[in-house]
C-alpha cells in the first residue's frame, strides 16, 4: 500500500513536471499566437522573414493577411489545416531537414488559388471560359509577386 | 478475507499503469525540455549576430583573427579551397612533383594543354609558357608565386596587387598612404614585393573592422571607377561615399575581377576605363595610349592580353542591368540556424544553383543548368570559329613577312591581329563562358571574327596585281 502510494506520488509529479515544462515551452514559443491570424507569427522563427518582408511591401498588403490567402474557408478547415502545416514546420525547423529555398506543397497551392478566387470571383469567372474546356488557370502564373515575391 | 484479497490482486496492475504514466510522463518532459532548449538557441542565435572576442582595427590583417568573431563567414572563406569542376570552368586538381622553384604538389589543369591555338596566340608572350584554370581564392597567392610566367619574364611586384591582401601592407610600405605604398611597391620587383605580403585576399580587403560594412581598399579600382564616372560627367566619384550598399555587392569583386594594363615605366596598374568598360572604348583606349603589351613573336603585331574582365562584361548583361550584383549568386545568402548570412565560400553558382539562382527563378535545377550550359555551349562553339580564324590570319602573315612583304604592307593586317585577338581574349579570359552577357559575348565573338576577315583581305588585297 505505502509503496503504492509513494508510486502515485512520483508520476503525479511526472505527470506535473510535464504539463508544467511543457507548458512553458508553449509560452516561451509563442504557441498561443499560432492560434492567431497575426502575420508576425508566421515569421516567429524567422524562416518566412523574407515572405514577411516581401508581403509588407506587396500590393495584398491591406487587404489580405497570411491566413487569408494560406488557409481554407471555415473554421474547421482552416484550424486542422494551420495544425497539419505547423507540426510539419516544427518538425522540420527543429530538425533543420527542409529544401531551401523554401517552397509551397501542391495542397497548399491549391488552397492559395482558391482563396485568390474567393475575393475576385468576378474577374476569374470572366477569364476562365474564354481559355477553352479543361484549361487550368493559375492567378500566380502571371501575378507571382501580389502577395510577395 | 475477501477485502484482503481484491487490493492484492489489484495492486500490481494499478502500480503498472502508475509507473507507465510516470514514464510517459518523463518522456514528455525530456522531448519539451530539448525542444525548449532548441528554441532558446535560435532565439539566441537570431538575437546576437555574431560576439565580439577580439578587437578588430584598420591593421589586423590575418583573417584569422577576423574569423574568432565572425567563424561562419570564415569557415566558408577557408573552403575556396576546394577544386570541383563545372562544364566549361573550375579547376581540376592535378598532381605534379614539386620542385626547388615550385614546392606545389596540386595544380590546375593547363588550358595551353587543351587549346594548343593558344600559345600561337599568345607567341612571344609569357602566357604562352604556362596558363592554367584558375583555383579558388584560397590558391591566388601560390599560384602566382609559382608559375613559369615568373621565370619567362621579369614580373613586377604590381601582380600582387590583385593576388594577395595588400591594404596593410600599401598601407605600411606608403608610411600610412594606400596611394604612395601602391605606388612604391609597383616598381619593386614581384620577388622583392613578394616579402611584403603574407595572405591572399582577406576579409580587410572587403570589410571596414569597425563597422563591417563592404568597401573599397585596392588603388586601382578607386582609380578606375572615378575614371569611368568622370567619362560620364561624374566628377570626382569617391566609391566608398557615393556607392548604395548593392552597387558595393558587385564592386568589391570588381577590385580585381577586370581588365588592366601596367602603365608606363613605373607600372603603375590602370584599369582602361576611361571611354567606358566596353571592349570597343576599351581598345579604343589603348589604341590612344599607342600601348601595346607585347610584339607578336611571329608576326610582328603589336598585341594585347585581356585578363578576366568579369565585371566588364557583366556590365553589359541582364543581371547587372536588373540590379543583381556579384554576391548576390556567387556568395548567395545560407541559412545557419536561425541567422541569415552570405555564404563566403565564393564558387560557381552552378555548383549552388538553389541558393544562388532559385531565390528569383522559381524552376527547376536541371531547367537553370540547362539554360546556363546551353548559353555556355553556344558562346565556346563561337569561340572555337574566332580562335580558327585567328590562326588563319596569323598564318597569312606569317607567309607574307617570309615572302618579303614590308611593314607598310603587313601593318593594317597586324592591326586587324590586335583587334582579332583581343576581342577573341576578352570573351577567352572571362571566366563565364558568355554567361555574363550572351549576346555581347557573342557580338564580340563576331567582330572578333570580321577583323581575322578583314585582316586578311588586307594581305590579299596588298598583293600586286599580276597574282
Amino acid at each position: 500500500m505505502r509503496a503504492q502510494d509513494l508510486l502515485l506520488v512520483l508520476s503525479a509529479l511526472a505527470v506535473g513536471l510535464a504539463i508544467g515544462v511543457s507548458g512553458f515551452t508553449f509560452v516561451y514559443a509563442k504557441g498561443a499566437s499560432y492560434l492567431t491570424d497575426n502575420p508576425q507569427a508566421c515569421a516567429n522563427c524567422h524562416v518566412m522573414s523574407e515572405q514577411y518582408g516581401g508581403w509588407i511591401r506587396s500590393s495584398h498588403r491591406s487587404a489580405a493577411v497570411c491566413n487569408d490567402c494560406h488557409t481554407p474557408k471555415g473554421f474547421f478547415a482552416k484550424y486542422l489545416n494551420k495544425s497539419a502545416n505547423g507540426a510539419r514546420h516544427s518538425w522540420a525547423f527543429t530538425t533543420g531537414w527542409f529544401h531551401e529555398p523554401i517552397a509551397i506543397k501542391s495542397h497548399n497551392r491549391e488552397i492559395t488559388e482558391s482563396r485568390c478566387r474567393d475575393c475576385h470571383q468576378e474577374i476569374t469567372d470572366a477569364i476562365d471560359p474564354n481559355h477553352g474546356q479543361g484549361a487550368v488557370l493559375a492567378c500566380i502564373r502571371c501575378h507571382g509577386s501580389v502577395g510577395h515575391p | 478475507m475477501a477485502s484482503s484479497t481484491e487490493p492484492s490482486a489489484g495492486q500490481p496492475k494499478g502500480s503498472k499503469l502508475i509507473v507507465g504514466v510516470a514514464l510517459a510522463a518523463a518522456v514528455i518532459a525530456v522531448v519539451a525540455v530539448a525542444l525548449l532548449v532548441n528554441i532558446m538557441e535560435r532565439k539566441q542565435e537570431a538575437k546576437n549576430p555574431f560576439y565580439r572576442v577580439v578587437e578588430l582595427t584598420d591593421d589586423t590583417e590575418d583573417p584569422a583573427i577576423w574569423g574568432k568573431n565572425f567563424p561562419l563567414q570564415y569557415d566558408g572563406y577557408r573552403r575556396t579551397v576546394d577544386q570541383v569542376r563545372t562544364r566549361f570552368g573550375g579547376s581540376e586538381a592535378v598532381p605534379k612533383t614539386p620542385s626547388g622553384s615550385d614546392p606545389r604538389s596540386i595544380v590546375a589543369q593547363s588550358k595551353l594543354e587543351e587549346d594548343p591555338r593558344l600559345k600561337a596566340m599568345w607567341a612571344g608572350y609569357a602566357f604562352a609558357k604556362d596558363f592554367r584554370e584558375e583555383r579558388g581564392h584560397a590558391f591566388m597567392l601560390d599560384d602566382q608565386t609559382y608559375t613559369e610566367r615568373q621565370i619567362a619574364a621579369k614580373q613586377p611586384g604590381t601582380c600582387l596587387h590583385c593576388h594577395a591582401s595588400v591594404y596593410v601592407p600599401y598601407k605600411k610600405a606608403g608610411g600610412g598612404d594606400l596611394i604612395k605604398g601602391f605606388e612604391k611597391m609597383n616598381q619593386l620587383s614581384f620577388a622583392e614585393a613578394r616579402k611584403l605580403v603574407t595572405h591572399p585576399v582577406a576579409c580587410i580587403d572587403c570589410h571596414a573592422p569597425d563597422t563591417m560594412q563592404l568597401r573599397v581598399t585596392r588603388p586601382g579600382f578607386l582609380e578606375g571607377i572615378r575614371a569611368l564616372k568622370a567619362s560620364q560627367g561624374i566628377k570626382d566619384y569617391d566609391v566608398n561615399v557615393s556607392a548604395t550598399r548593392q552597387e558595393m555587392r558587385a564592386y568589391v569583386c570588381g577590385q580585381c575581377h577586370v581588365e588592366y594594363y601596367f602603365k608606363g615605366p613605373e607600372k603603375r596598374l590602370v584599369y582602361p576605363w576611361f571611354k567606358g568598360l566596353k571592349v570597343d572604348e576599351i581598345l579604343a583606349y589603348y589604341d590612344e595610349q599607342k600601348f601595346s603589351d607585347w610584339t607578336h613573336a611571329e608576326t610582328g603585331a603589336p598585341a594585347l592580353k585581356a585578363q578576366h574582365p568579369e565585371f566588364e562584361l557583366w556590365n553589359q548583361g541582364i543581371h547587372a542591368r536588373s540590379g543583381v550584383a556579384c554576391a548576390d549568386c556567387h556568395m548567395p545568402y545560407k541559412r545557419e540556424g536561425a541567422l541569415k548570412i552570405s555564404d563566403h565560400h565564393v564558387r560557381s553558382p552552378l555548383l549552388n544553383i538553389n541558393r544562388a539562382c532559385q531565390t528569383c527563378h522559381k524552376i527547376p535545377e536541371e531547367e537553370l543548368k540547362a539554360r546556363v550550359e546551353t548559353i555556355q555551349e553556344r558562346t565556346y562553339r563561337l569561340r572555337n570559329l574566332a580562335m580558327d580564324a585567328l590562326m588563319d590570319l596569323i598564318n597569312d602573315l606569317k607567309q607574307a613577312k617570309a615572302a618579303g612583304k614590308d611593314n607598310g604592307q603587313l601593318d593594317p593586317a597586324r592591326n586587324m591581329q590586335r583587334k582579332a585577338q583581343f576581342y577573341l581574349d576578352f570573351v577567352e579570359a572571362e571566366n563565364s563562358t558568355g554567361f555574363h552577357a550572351p549576346q555581347e559575348a557573342a557580338r564580340i565573338l563576331g567582330e572578333s571574327i570580321d577583323a581575322s576577315r578583314k585582316g586578311q583581305i588586307a594581305l590579299r588585297d596588298g598583293k600586286p596585281a599580276a597574282k
